[in-house]
């Protein structure tokens, strides 16, 4: 498009291209003059990212290296920690505690034991949910996608889960499940959903596909918006089956949005903290990462940081691997062309 | 102009059209109805409950029984200290302004990495997702000091940025691949047909990103709709946000759990979203149509 | 192949910006000894803010009317927190780590008394900030005093009670012993017997110290040290334990909070609960009641008499960092004065501090439990005054659940909760 223009003074010049006028320039000189552009456009997101995420970050590995503050028997007030090295990541993921002749493995009934638990029960979790969530979202959405008379009603609809804030949802859920709750009374179960492992589990699951399914089914029918209905005809005048068509026809042609919407859906579970706070305050293995980081900023920050790190790092690999080998690469647009 | 028009014309019957060799519209209802018992069967529940006089709070009757609108009252008395209509309108502004802002620099971002060639793409990418990776509860001891030291405490600004920031990764990840997947080959032949480029963009570019940008104007806005943690640290009373204002409610008594009135309120909060993707979701279809037809 | 070459880069560019950035960092890492100056400010007046948690009965805004009626120098605003004792804690935290001039005084649970004292947020009050606590219960002094100084100036208090059918059992129980000897009144009536609160949760570490305190345990001793692996501590949680499971505290008993057991006893589905003193208007006028009039209550049952209640309640705690602290102590003083103590108990049912106030004829006609509450505070004792707090109740949450739920022995949950404790420092 309007590569040839003489450098726009605004972002506005450059996506309105009002400039354009057909030429021939070396190739050289269009990747630096879009580079230019690019990065006027980009900037704005690069400065707000940078003060509210990147500070806090960076703030928190620094501060991750710090000891907890630490009472003074003599004094009975708390003193600075110094220096801790890497002992802070090591308490995490060596579940250690103590220090000097007392270190040793964390007791069960601290925040360190509960460490790598706390990892499988995140990542199990994070696999579930956006499973369901995917299957679920995929569905609504071809059915959104579909003519029909209350369409709009659907739509509408299918949103309120993710309209109501998380703090009322998790609250309805703890509310509905509780044994004299809605949930046993319908099904005349007598289910202590919130008191052992594997249906406190479930209840948490079903809240949270619940209420992100919408996030899901949304993304996707406006990635089905896309399609142009000629390859749906060629498809059918070829005789392909309605499955044939899903498989190879939407399925490919929706991935960007899917993988877009599933890529951000796996980073949001991986900090889950809200629903299983509510519900089960993280009994029955139901504490995720995030409960982990906002007890211990309660206990001490410097670790909590470290904590916070590792989450970081653990969910930096996730996305990596995530672009790496399932090909989320709809967002790396930078040489691939249309499609 | 014409050939674009038309192609957009046809993209806009899309749907329509699918129906005829897909399924039976039998079908279609039966899946729809069950889509609508399952995201509305708990919402039915709070509103039963938001309804329910507060000596029956923990009553599972599942219609609707001793029918009071006293947690309404409550949740808008100012006596007890709630100013819920404020909050309403802190959070419109909040939401609102997070929304446009982040569209407006998001649009730009994605544009940018959707059409632009230049060095560094995969680092900005990869920068913007990261900032999506870190616990969130982990940003406000940081945040509180930052917007402390520079005054901010208590503006609005210090609930905006961060809000912003928060849906930014988001909206520029969905324009961009969304971007990526528009036919921009129809903005040349615009311009074969005799559109300057200015007139291509608006007339079929536009159009077309329509689903895409009301789609993701709706997620940021109930994103920023819904934000908490930074609301509950960073609001002063003037400020404070609706999910702030329903965490504060509470019981007539030490201990009790305010359960019908958080109900009324996150009715009240949530029926303006309804009503608003009600009007959106036309734009997601019909924007495109609109546009294309002009 | 892409991808690999956009994430690696992030980081690295994360990590070369630690050093760019350095001056930045470090901000509310530690806390100074200290951190504010105990000395300063001391005859300081002028306007002050009084933070508090969510005003649930409409008794703080009046009462702060009152008093800028007779000071309209040193006028006090209030400011209210969320209901969410979590959300209150943090808030009040993110304030003191910025030095916060605007925090005069401030509402503390009973629990976080000893942790501020100790990071040097709060001011002591002690020589010219001294306070009388002689008309005061002993038990909540106790609870705002750390290292021997007092900290903070109870303001209400709170303590567990036992309701009971009295159509079921005219006479109430006096031990635990005889509780459970009771139970099978509650089978022959096909309801649950006793239960509290055992979801984990704070409520948990109230059950279980209330158990453990009542055989003679201790959690922690004066010194913060943790003395939880004894015999007595044995002795109370294993009963407890024992309960849980031969039925005579029902199963759904382990998702219990306070309001779920409300719920049950209100339903007729109990016939003992232990709760706080706020179940008693509830039960009594709530639509849902089946119970309106056959509950009573009664103390705690103990070993051989009272048990030992774990008390609630909060604390007004000046800030070290307040320009006005001599206001603001007024202001807390003011609190304690019968005619507020007699506002809050009557308006907003919170439990005075002084014991004067439980025979006074206008609240205990108001809130007949008055008597049987006094009794409560009484024998209460508080939670453990350690600035290790967060992570004293986690160990006994986590093991004591586990122990009811028979994941572990009573002997293995004690001593890990012992080991727990002493790790948390």
């Amino acid at each position: 498009m309007s590569t040839e223009a003489p450098t726009p003074t605004s972002a506005k010049d450059a996506l309105a291209g009002t400039h354009h006028m057909p030429g021939k320039e070396s190739a050289d000189r269009r990747q630096v003059t879009q580079g230019r552009w690019a990065y006027t456009l980009i900037l704005p997101t690069l400065i707000l990212l940078g003060v509210v995420i990147v500070y806090p970050i960076i703030n928190a590995i620094i501060m991750s290296f710090q000891k907890d503050a630490g009472l003074d028997p003599a004094t009975g007030f708390f003193a600075e920690g110094g220096f801790a090295g890497l002992d802070n990541y090591t308490h995490w993921l060596l579940q250690q505690c103590g220090s000097g002749p007392a270190l040793g493995p964390c007791p069960p009934g601290t925040l360190g034991a509960q460490f790598w638990d706390a990892m499988g029960t995140t990542f199990f979790f994070t696999i579930v949910t956006v499973a369901l969530e995917t299957v679920l979202g995929f569905w609504m959405a071809v059915i959104m996608a579909r003519a029909f008379r209350g369409r709009a009603l659907v739509r509408a609809s299918v949103l309120v889960p993710w309209a109501i804030p998380t703090a009322v949802t998790a609250k309805l859920f703890f509310f509905m499940f509780a044994f004299e709750g809605i949930v046993n009374k319908l099904f005349g179960t007598q289910i202590l959903w919130t008191g052992s492992e594997w249906p406190a589990k479930w209840a948490i699951i079903i809240s949270d596909v619940w209420k992100t399914t919408p996030f899901m089914a949304l993304l996707i029918l406006a990635g089905l918006q896309l399609i142009p209905d000629e390859v749906y005809e060629a498809a059918k005048v070829d005789g392909a089956s309605a499955w044939q068509r899903f498989t190879q026809i939407t399925l490919p042609l929706v991935k960007p949005a899917l993988m877009v919407a599933i890529l951000f859906r796996t980073l949001d579970v991986l900090r889950m903290y809200d629903l299983p706070a509510i519900m089960t305050g993280g009994a029955n293995n139901t504490t995720t990462l995030s409960i982990l980081v906002v007890e211990q900023i309660r206990q001490g920050l410097n670790s909590a940081s470290a904590l916070s790190t590792i989450t970081f790092l653990v969910i930096f690999l996730v996305a990596f691997i995530f672009v790496r080998f399932l090909g989320a690469n709809a967002v790396d647009a930078a040489t691939t062309g249309k499609k | 102009m014409s050939t674009a028009t038309a192609t957009a014309a046809r993209h806009a019957e899309a749907p329509a059209r699918r129906r005829a060799f897909d399924w039976a519209p039998a079908r279609t209802y039966i899946q729809a109805v069950i889509i609508l018992i399952w995201c509305l069967a708990p919402f039915y529940w709070m509103i039963v409950t938001a309804f329910r006089d507060v000596g029956f709070t923990f009553d599972p009757t599942p219609f609707f029984t001793h029918v009071t609108f006293d947690n309404f009252i409550t949740v808008f008395d100012e006596s007890r200290g709630n100013h819920f209509a404020r909050n309403l309108l802190n959070s419109l502004v909040v939401a609102g302004v997070t929304t446009i802002i982040s569209l407006i620099v998001g649009v730009f971002a994605a544009y940018a990495l959707a059409r632009l060639k230049f060095s560094g793409k995969s680092l900005v990418l990869g920068f913007i997702l990261g900032a999506s990776m870190f616990p969130g509860v982990a940003l406000i001891t940081p945040l509180f000091q930052l917007f402390t030291n520079i005054g901010w405490f208590g503006s609005y600004q210090a609930l905006i940025i961060p809000s912003i920031s928060f849906s930014l990764p988001l909206t520029v990840y969905t324009l961009t691949s969304f971007f990526r997947e528009m036919p921009w080959e129809l903005e040349e032949s615009a311009r074969i047909d005799g559109c300057t480029q200015g007139q291509a963009f608006r007339k079929v570019i536009l159009p077309l990103a329509a689903p895409a940008t009301f789609t993701t104007a709706i997620l940021t806005f109930i994103g920023a709709w819904n934000e908490f943690l930074i609301a509950s640290q960073l609001s002063v009373d003037a400020t404070k946000t609706v999910t702030v204002a329903i965490a504060s409610f509470a019981g007539a008594q030490p201990h009790q759990e305010p359960y019908t009135a958080v109900m009324a309120a996150g009715t009240v909060v949530t029926i303006p979203l309804v009503i608003l993707v009600l009007i959106f979701q036309r734009k997601i279809v019909a924007g495109l149509t609109a546009g294309a037809v002009k | 192949m892409k991808t690999r070459k956009y994430l690696l880069p992030a980081a690295v560019a994360g990590v070369l910006a630690i050093s760019l950035s350095a001056c930045g960092g470090g901000g509310g890492g530690g806390t100074q000894t200290g951190g504010g100056d105990a000395a300063a400010n001391l005859d300081g007046r002028g306007p002050i803010t009084y933070v508090t948690g969510k005003d649930n009965a409409a008794v703080q805004q009046p009462t702060v009317d009152r008093w800028n009626a007779a000071h309209p120098n040193e006028k006090v605003t209030l400011k209210e927190q969320t209901d969410q004792a979590d959300q209150q804690h943090d808030d009040l935290v993110q304030h003191f780590q910025s030095k916060d001039a605007g925090y005069d005084l401030v509402t503390v649970d009973v629990v976080w008394t000893a942790e501020f004292a100790a990071k040097g947020w709060l001011q002591p009050l002690k020589d010219k900030m001294a306070v009388d606590t002689g008309a005061l219960l002993q038990p909540t002094v106790k609870a705002a005093t750390y290292n021997n100084t007092l900290y903070a100036v109870p303001v209400h208090s709170d303590g567990g009670m036992l309701y009971y059918r009295k159509d079921l059992v005219p006479t109430p129980p006096k031990t635990w012993d005889e509780m459970m000897s009771m139970c099978s009144i509650a089978k022959a009536n096909k309801i649950g017997c006793y239960a509290g609160q055992y979801q984990k949760y704070e409520g948990l570490t109230v059950n279980a110290a209330e158990a453990i305190n009542t055989f003679g345990g201790k959690i922690v001793d004066d010194a913060g040290k943790a003395t939880v692996n004894s015999a007595e501590s044995k002795e109370g949680l294993g009963k407890l334990v024992a309960a849980y499971k031969d039925g005579n505290i029902p199963a759904q008993g382990i998702t219990f909070q306070e309001e779920q057991g409300r719920q049950a006893f209100e339903d007729g589905k109990l016939l003992f609960l232990r709760n706080w003193p706020y179940v008693y208007n509830l039960a009594k006028t709530d639509g849902a009641s089946k119970v309106k009039e056959t509950f009573d209550v009664a103390p705690l049952p103990g070993k051989d008499g009272p048990g030992a209640s774990s008390l609630g309640g909060h604390s007004a705690a000046v800030s070290v960092y307040s320009k006005y602290k001599a206001t603001a102590l007024d202001f807390a003083k003011f609190l304690l004065e019968d005619e507020q103590q007699k506002f809050f108990a009557l308006q907003g049912s919170l439990a005075p501090v002084k014991a004067s106030m439980y025979k006074d004829a206008d609240i205990v006609a108001k809130a007949p439990y008055m008597p049987t509450l006094l009794t409560s505070i009484e024998n209460a004792v508080p939670r453990p005054v350690t600035p290790f707090y967060p992570g004293v109740t986690k160990a006994v949450q986590d093991n004591a659940y586990a122990a009811l739920k028979g994941e572990k022995s009573v002997d293995q949950a004690l001593t890990d909760m012992q080991a727990a404790i002493d790790s948390a420092k």
